[in-house]
């Protein structure tokens, strides 16, 4: 079976990348770019994952995490958040709000990888 | 506040060390008691013949209890001898006792002390100013990302095109045209950063100044006033130059506010209106606003934006966010963040239509004074059912006679403030830990 990653990030270039990294290692990607659409997107799309940018136009990445968590349908849903270096405060709250795991921007291709792997067992 | 040694209190000073009361010192001049309390207490100014009594009285010059440029040197030393001049580590203290005597006999030595001290306590404001920015500045932080987020394209592109061997030729094309749109992105970033690090007004204008800035700088170039305007002529030229988007948005809220002050107060009728007040009188904005029947704030923009007004002015909304900050020499409004919660002008926030009439004196080694008018004026642009939206603003003016009476010791903003003991403080100084909160004491 397939597994599923949305992919939220307003930097679309960004967002290509990733989307071409995962889709070689043979997910399934859907990628929006806009916090407000977000949790209503999760809930219709149902993916195995979720990487989520802290910084989004509409609504942070913190209080769509907030709201993920508050469904008990996606409470238990793996979230890998990336963030910027230098938001040590922003990353704290997000640790207290329940993400799964941080990915520090400027990352390496093969940690994305690893990352989505080991948060999704087959 | 015996930040400046004050003539008062030198008399006080005088008397006290030659055992003499009150009362019988009062008698000796024939005034009131009372009246002499009030002249040592900075109260009331003494007169020449008063002081030329007291001086008898207390056997010292009439120019050593005078104000004047010789007591400025001596209120300089007096400073640096609370802040530097203490016993310790085995020196001296600074005999603070003959000071008169080391500036009659050493003029020169003194002045080359006391210009020291004044050099500290500049270079003290330059550095609380450098923190300032460097602690509170959003556009800092937000540069860095920008410079990250394209960092990160870059890199997790170029891996992709060096990494994946069988590449379509499409998604390759695609990459290089990411690639290349992300190293201009990169470049600029860096560029402004730069630009803004290497610490020039000029750069930080055309690179990541806030909007604000931009704006104030635009204004501060006119000198505060908008001739144009005046003239009935149009704006647009000027507002051209701004360079980004959301200061010319700023610029042009402000060039419509004007436009309106303008109809509202006119040039001609104003410098008329206070040239009867004459060069001495502060003009009474309330009064000028029952004149012209003009809102009392509008008349408080056009006295602090008329050609060459040594007045500054600083607005705020409801929140208390600064929206409008023109300085005046020893006045200058924080660039971030909150100002101090002492000013009038938050008085006069929480007081709507109540018209506030003050005297500060700013915190720290020669802290300066000033007279100020503030006022708060609500609106309700959707009428009974909308929010109340509240705008105060204040008109420093600076006070350089001699400093009589109570003034309010105000800062800046907590952060570059000397104040040691502060009822208002709301966070740590970062010039506190200096020592310089042994002074005002």
């Amino acid at each position: 079976m397939t597994r599923h990653v949305l992919l939220i990030e307003d930097e679309t270039n960004i967002a290509e990348a990733i989307r071409f990294i995962l889709s070689r290692d043979g997910w399934q990607v859907s990628v929006i770019g806009n916090g407000a659409e977000a949790v209503a997107s999760v809930r219709a799309l149902r993916p195995d994952l979720v990487i989520l940018d802290l910084m989004l136009p509409g609504a942070s990445g913190l209080e769509i995490l907030t709201a993920l968590r508050a469904d008990p349908a996606t409470a238990a849903l793996p979230v890998l958040m990336l963030t910027a270096k230098g938001q040590a405060r922003d990353r704290a709250a997000a640790e207290a709000a329940g993400v799964s795991r941080f990915m520090a921007k400027p990352f390496a291709n093969d940690e994305i990888v690893a990352a989505a792997r080991a948060l999704v067992a087959p | 506040m015996a930040m400046q040694a004050l003539t008062g209190s030198r008399v006080r000073e005088r008397r006290l060390a030659l055992g003499l009361r009150q009362a019988d010192l009062a008698r000796d001049l024939a005034i009131s008691g009372s009246y002499l309390n009030l002249i040592e207490h900075d109260r009331r100014r003494i007169g020449p013949a008063v002081l030329g009594r007291l001086a008898t009285a207390l056997g010292i010059d009439v120019a050593a209890l005078a104000l004047g440029a010789e007591n400025a040197l001596i209120d300089d030393l007096r400073a640096a001898a609370a802040i530097e001049g203490g016993a310790g580590d085995g020196r001296p203290r600074a005999e603070i006792e003959r000071i008169d005597e080391f500036v009659a006999r050493f003029p020169g030595w003194a002045g080359v002390l006391a210009q020291g001290y004044r050099r500290g306590a500049q270079l003290d404001r330059a550095v609380a100013a450098l923190n300032d920015r460097i602690a509170h500045d959003p556009h800092l932080s937000l540069a860095l990302h920008e410079v990250l987020s394209a960092v990160s394209a870059v890199r997790s592109t170029a891996a992709i095109l060096a990494e994946t061997e069988d590449i379509e030729p499409e998604w390759r094309t695609r990459f290089h045209r990411n690639l290349h749109g992300d190293s201009e992105r990169l470049a600029a970033g860096a560029e402004a950063l730069v630009a803004y690090l290497d610490g020039s007004d000029h750069a930080a204008e055309a690179g990541i100044a806030s909007p604000q800035e931009e704006f104030d700088a635009w204004l501060a170039a006119r000198g505060w006033h908008l001739a144009e305007l005046e003239a009935g002529a149009d704006m647009t030229a000027a507002l051209a130059t701004l360079a980004s988007g959301a200061a010319r948005a700023l610029a042009g809220a402000w060039v419509a506010q004007v436009a309106a002050d303008v109809a509202a107060v006119p040039l001609a009728p104003l410098q008329a209106a206070l040239a009867r007040l004459g060069p001495e009188s502060e003009p009474d904005p309330a009064a000028l606003a029952a004149a012209f029947d003009a809102p009392i704030l509008a008349v408080m923009r056009r006295l602090a934006t008329l050609p060459g007004a040594t007045v500054g002015l600083v607005s705020c909304d409801g929140s208390g966010t600064l929206t409008f900050r023109k300085p005046v020499a020893g006045f200058t409004p924080p660039r971030f963040g909150a100002a101090c919660a002492l000013w009038p002008l938050y008085s006069a926030l929480g007081r709507p239509m109540t018209p506030i009439t003050a005297r500060i004196v700013t915190g720290g080694r020669g802290g300066q004074r000033f007279r100020v008018k503030a006022f708060c004026q609500p609106r309700y642009p959707q009428g009974f059912g909308g929010p109340e939206l509240r705008e105060a603003a204040m008109l420093v003016w600076p006070d350089p006679g001699e400093a009589a009476g109570e003034a309010l010791a105000v800062g800046s903003t907590c952060r570059i403030c000397p104040q040691a003991a502060c009822p208002a403080r709301r966070e740590a100084s970062i010039i506190l830990s200096s020592g310089a909160g042994a002074i005002g004491f």
